[in-house]
């Protein structure tokens, strides 16, 4: 499969629309506050739909597929229960204090709320991490067009060799990221990830309508692949009875509590987004907005991935990996191949793994004609761009507020900060280019940053939870509780591991005291301990140490804030109406798919 | 600047030109989307998407509360 001059010519008109955002709006960039806050002038409706645009990463896309295909609906799990709940809370709970407190970013709260130290660990943490995982997400991405093979006629004829749609993908999207953060700010990252938003939505949406037309329906899949794939609660009474090896309660605490509120009501990523919004009520209606898409996503993101394996074998299958179609294939899945000796990566039992992350770019050179085909292809670098946009964007705020204002050069002036914000930037996607191709070469060591990441994160949201609602919570036990809170989980995994892992990477590099029926089991107990250590720790160290100052905490903890009668408008309109509305129409989908 | 107008244009734009390639071309070029001409189609469902957001542009926008 090739591209024309047709795919071609609709990846452009995207990519020119995406950079005249960036041009529009660099007339109206001058202030600090412009480039870092978009000038906190968004209506709600926009911060909404960047909202979860900042989070539907191509790692997420490719991601959720993927988990789809290999654990079936249970996937929802991650959207249902592992997101709406948290987005409902952030946005009726904490969005007065994020956004009341007129702080400039999660770290910046954790100042005015507790210490120095408390917003140097966050912030520290934070810019290192995003860095990161925008350099991963830029790889992934690249390594996928590569293995498509989709590009390799135009470079072939321009006289360059194979591994330059790599170093093409990474450079051309980074730059094409630079250029419209660099123009408008932040503002231009929120406009563009809304029109990646409808991008998306629009390349994969007939994916799924011609996937359900081939496969039968749900009936038909449900007929094809058996009731393991399709429900998302029966199996869930014990880790051996379901495809995600964890039982209910690892489940519900896990993912729905500690790893989802810690994500979604913490992570400054998605958080500057509702920051931006042009008043307090658009900015706690910015993610009970963002809840209404995010529910339906699983039928665009996850069930893509239930398609791929369910499509009827005597269909002619389009190989996009260059092997012969195989008895290994399942589906369009093709086996994993081992990229060094060319032959079929095989799980511990001897069966050919396979290769999940194919299954949405296989499905869109299976169903798609030239044309849809490069609408497709816009989608998938638009999930990509949307996602490195939101990194970058969230780094250079916390560069430049959190660590060079406050302990590199203090009371300079606005333009120099913007200057500066500027530059890291340019320094931020330098580096993530540069983890990219780290990242080619040292996969081991990407591993082990991802785990130290998921340490850290862990324990974040007793933090905050006890901040904002608890007035007796003092700096040093936030400090102390996250440090214990992380060192927790790095013990908890040290400790315990999953089934059939080898010790190492996977835990158990101290002792195997627990072996976990899964990974994902693992995952989710670790995140649990990592918050429970850091909660008591924090509540034990606060008790001993000096009670903080009420008249300072006036705006930052529910109890000391009063509360603000803002005419909220039809039920529809007000924060809490969009919130039950929410959690109504997530108990019916989990109903329904049960 | 109203967002709705760039986010018009484009889908409006994209839709054209999908249409235009659905219209023109070989018929055959469709098995693999199921005889589904997906260009032609989509194309009018994405113009129509485009023609209703630079529509909502004319209106006057929504007070902010």
């Amino acid at each position: 499969m090739n591209l024309t001059y047709k795919d071609g010519f609709i990846i452009a008109v995207y990519f020119a629309f995406v950079l005249g955002i960036g041009a529009v709006l660099r007339r109206s960039t001058k202030t600090g506050a412009d480039y870092f806050l978009a000038g906190r002038s968004i209506p709600a409706w926009i911060c909404g739909l960047a909202f979860i645009s900042a989070n539907l990463g191509a790692q997420e896309v490719i991601g959720m597929a993927a988990s789809g295909a290999k654990y079936g609906i249970l996937t929802s799990h991650f959207y249902w229960i592992g997101a709406i709940p948290a987005m409902v809370f952030v946005g009726i709970f904490m969005m007065p204090f994020y956004y009341g407190s007129k702080a400039r970013s999660v770290p910046e709260y954790l100042r005015l709320r507790f210490d120095e130290k408390t917003r140097g660990l966050n912030a520290i943490s934070f810019a290192v991490m995003t860095v990161f995982s925008s350099g991963i997400s830029m790889y992934a991405m690249a390594k996928l067009i590569q293995i498509l093979h989709i590009l390799d006629a135009p470079f072939q004829k321009a006289g360059l060799t194979q591994a330059w749609t790599f170093h093409a993908s990474v450079l051309i999207s980074a730059a094409v990221v630079l250029a419209y953060i660099l123009l408008g700010g932040l503002k231009s990252a929120i406009y563009n990830e809304v029109l990646q938003f409808f991008l998306i939505v629009a390349g994969f949406l007939p994916l799924v309508w011609l996937g359900l037309k081939n496969t039968g329906g749900w009936q038909g899949i449900k007929a094809t692949l058996g009731p393991g794939y399709t429900h998302l609660w029966a199996g869930l009474g014990s880790p051996h009875t379901n495809r995600l090896g964890v039982e209910w309660t690892g489940v519900c605490l896990g993912l729905g509590f500690v790893l989802s509120f810690g994500y979604w009501c913490t992570d400054f990523l998605v958080v500057q987004r509702a920051m931006a919004a042009d008043s307090m009520i658009a900015a706690q209606r910015t993610p009970l907005i963002a809840t209404f898409p995010k529910m339906v996503f699983p039928f665009l993101v996850i069930l893509p991935g239930l398609i791929a394996i369910a499509i009827p074998a005597n269909m002619p299958a389009t190989n996009s990996s260059g092997l012969p179609a195989s008895t290994y294939q399942r589906g369009i899945i093709p086996a994993k191949v081992d990229s060094i000796s060319g032959q079929p990566v095989l799980d511990k039992n001897g069966n050919p793994e396979l290769d999940y992350d194919l299954a949405i770019p296989n499905l869109l050179l299976h169903y798609y004609p030239t044309g849809m085909l490069g609408l497709g292809l816009s989608a998938l670098l638009a999930s990509f761009m949307s996602g490195m946009a939101g990194n970058v964007t969230a780094f250079n705020t916390v560069w430049t507020y959190d660590i060079y204002q406050s302990y590199i050069r203090r009371g300079m002036s606005d333009q120099h900060y913007l200057k500066v914000g500027r530059i890291a930037t340019i320094a931020g996607i330098a580096l993530s280019v540069a983890a990219a191709y780290a990242a080619n070469q040292f996969n081991n060591i990407f591993d082990m940053l991802q785990l130290v990441f998921a340490f850290v994160n862990a324990p974040l949201f007793a933090t905050f939870l006890l901040g904002m609602f608890w007035k007796r919570t003092t700096g040093h036990g936030a400090f102390f509780g996250l440090l214990s809170g992380t060192l927790m989980a790095a013990v908890h995994h040290a400790l315990t591991i999953p089934e059939g892992a080898v010790p190492g990477i996977k835990g158990g590099w101290m002792a195997q005291a627990h072996v976990y029926p899964s990974e994902m089991a693992q995952n989710f107990w670790t995140a649990i301990i990592a918050w429970t250590a850091c909660f008591l720790v924090t509540v034990g160290v606060s008790l001993f140490t000096q009670a903080p100052d009420e008249e300072r905490l006036r705006g930052l903890v529910y109890s000391l804030t009063p509360r603000s009668n803002v005419e909220q408008g039809p039920w529809y309109r007000s924060p809490a109406g969009l919130g039950v509305a929410a959690l109504v129409l997530t108990v019916l989908l989990n109903f329904i798919f049960r | 600047m109203d967002l709705r107008k760039p986010i018009g244009l484009l889908f409006s734009i994209l839709g054209i030109s999908l249409m235009l390639f659905g219209s023109q071309g070989d018929p055959s070029g469709y098995r693999q989307s199921l005889g589904v001409n997906v260009n032609l189609y989509w194309g009018a469902a994405l113009l129509a998407f485009g023609i209703v957001m630079l529509f909502l542009t004319r209106q006057k926008p929504r007070p902010t509360s």
